[in-house]
């Protein structure tokens, strides 16, 4: 982050930012899928609704949970992420 | 012995062979280097294939026999914990990503090992590397050789000893011929066999059991808990569970048969497109894989071995020629997970080992035939491990999971992206979370799980510490990539 940032190769900059990316994902992953599990599933089984023959806490934490992962990375991969050449340049 | 459900289990065996053969047959044209054809396919390998040959060696006998078998015990709890898994599709390609793929070539790495051999400068960082590579990998090949004798022992009725037999011979013979390209081939191949047969294998088992809503009624009636994600007996706890995230989700990255294959694709659209693929289809077989688990319970209750749920209800609610090819997906699964760990293993003592420090000067010709002979072998003594197999394969696979995680997480990341990371951190690190995890294991089996986590949790923290304390104290330098 000082002098050394200009001789950095530009590739590694989309790579950092891309990896970020992945740990955003996935902490927006596991939050959903904690909290629909555990915020209706602590409920007594008695009052469990069911979706498509699931119950509610299920469906939500582990169905759409894993559908809408599916969409983000999609719409990820297609709009947000870079594509770079692996191969070394002669550049430097 | 069952004639329908064996055929086209002998007609899958046929086509894996084939293309196998193939495989080997283009790995012969001249020009291209043996050891990153054989260990690497020549990195070039597309979207889809990629993403399936990570999907399948990942997606191994647990997720196909040992995991159903315990959501088939204790309900699901378990589909929520292996849900966990819908986090690897996407994250070790984002993480390792371009970098990883940018900096093996540099360094011209083949292996795991070559990368962090080159990245940290060090000799005792590739020892200890192969070592870990060794020891943990041997009990994951293990595990999976039992899940292929158990599947070959249910649908045949033959003795597990002779059906063991039949699968390692299998396995052995296409590995040997074929290399990295025809395991990542037949990986796509059987990929493609894993998500068809577990649709199939699904609706095959909600008609068997009077439809979802029914089903539920009985699993209700039976035991309220089954649908809780607390467990049968309630003893998943909400911390036990989600530390399974990093067991089976995020620490996965440091896997090496996943580190390798990220190593291995052409170009960043090819890894764009595995990214959707590989999240998609592993978040598809996992959730339905495991809901076949748990709705079996209704359908076949009463059966003991969990390894044996998904052959057994297979047998019972397709109709035999259907089952067959059904069944040829846990068989795909276990046997695109074993060639791939083989591969692994006899990479690490040719490349890492051999090469290295026994014979530097070793010509192609010699290489070729060392890398053979060892495949060979390693095989041999995996299979005589299994022929006595432990009772659950699912905790003797993630047993080696955990061991490896804890002991490359942090060199392969931190060394990817942390300038001060350096080959005292890594050695530290290394060291610091093998030990901690195999004294960890006992502990928790004798007491319980510390702080009711997974083992994993703490060595994978203590590495960390390890890594970042060695490299900025013994010798703090910035690293140039």
């Amino acid at each position: 982050m000082n002098t050394e940032t200009s001789k950095t190769d530009p590739r590694f900059k989309i790579a950092h930012r891309e990896a970020w990316i992945g740990v955003g994902l996935a902490i927006f992953n596991f939050i959903w899928w904690f909290g629909f599990a555990y915020g209706l599933g602590s409920r007594p089984v008695e009052a469990y609704t069911y979706i498509f023959g699931l119950p509610d806490w299920f469906f939500y934490s582990c169905v759409v949970g894993f559908l809408l992962m599916s969409a983000l990375v999609i719409v990820i991969a297609k709009y947000v992420l870079t594509e770079v050449s692996f191969d070394e340049e002669v550049e430097e | 012995m069952n004639i329908g459900v064996i055929i086209p289990l002998i007609i899958f065996l046929i086509g894996i062979f084939a293309i196998g053969l193939i495989s080997s047959k283009r790995m012969s044209t001249p020009g291209t280097s043996f050891l990153s054809d054989y260990f690497l396919g020549g990195r070039e390998l597309g979207g889809f294939v990629l993403a399936m040959t990570m999907v399948a060696t990942y997606g191994s006998a647990s997720s196909f026999l040992g995991g159903p078998g315990t959501a088939y015990t204790v309900g699901f709890g378990w589909i929520l914990l292996a849900m966990a898994q819908v986090v690897t599709g996407y994250f070790v390609l984002l993480i390792l990503g371009k970098k990883f793929a940018i900096l093996a070539r540099r360094y011209n790495a083949v292996t795991m090992i070559d990368f962090l051999k080159v990245r940290y400068n060090s000799s005792a960082v590739a020892i200890l590397s192969a070592i870990a590579i060794i020891i943990f990998l041997f009990s994951a090949m293990t595990a999976q050789w039992v899940g292929g004798g158990r599947l070959i022992e249910s649908l045949t009725g033959l003795q597990y000893t002779t059906a063991l037999f039949i699968f390692a011979i299998s396995v052995l013979v296409y590995v040997v011929i074929g290399g990295f390209r025809a395991v990542a081939v037949t990986d796509a191949v059987q990929g493609g066999i894993m998500v068809i047969g577990t649709l199939v294998l699904l609706i095959g088992v909600i008609i068997a059991g009077g439809g979802v809503p029914a089903i539920m009624q009985d699993l209700l009636n039976e035991n309220p808990r089954l649908v809780t994600p607390f467990g049968a007996d309630g003893s998943l706890s909400a911390a036990y569970v989600s530390s399974f995230w990093i067991l089976v989700g995020v620490g996965v990255v440091a896997l090496p048969q996943m580190a390798v294959r990220a190593m291995s694709y052409k170009n960043s659209r090819s890894m764009h497109r595995a990214l959707v693929i590989g999240t998609i289809v592993t978040g598809f077989i996992m959730l339905n894989m495991h809901l076949i688990g748990i709705f079996a319970r209704p359908v076949m209750p009463g059966i003991e071995i969990g390894d044996k749920v998904i052959p057994l209800v297979a047998l019972e609610v397709l109709p035999a020629w259907l089952a067959g090819i059904v069944l040829a997906a846990p068989m795909a699964a276990i046997m695109s997970t074993v060639d791939s760990l083989l591969l692994l293993v006899s990479s690490a003592i040719v490349k890492d080992v051999y090469i290295n420090f026994i014979r530097p000067d070793a010509e192609e010709r010699r290489i070729k035939i060392v890398s053979f002979g060892v495949t060979a072998i390693l095989g041999v003594i995996v299979f005589l491990l299994a022929l006595k197999p432990p009772e659950l394969l699912i905790f003797l696979n993630l047993f080696s999971f955990g061991g490896l995680e804890a002991a490359f997480i942090w060199p392969v990341v931190l060394g990817l992206y942390w300038k001060y990371g350096n080959k005292y951190g890594a050695i530290a690190s290394m060291i610091t979370g093998m030990l901690s995890y195999i004294g960890l294991h006992f502990y928790n089996q004798a007491f319980g799980n510390l702080f009711g986590v997974h083992t994993v949790t703490f060595p994978i923290l203590l590495s960390l510490v390890a890594y970042v304390v060695f490299s900025l104290t013994v010798k703090r330098e910035v690293y140039r990539f």
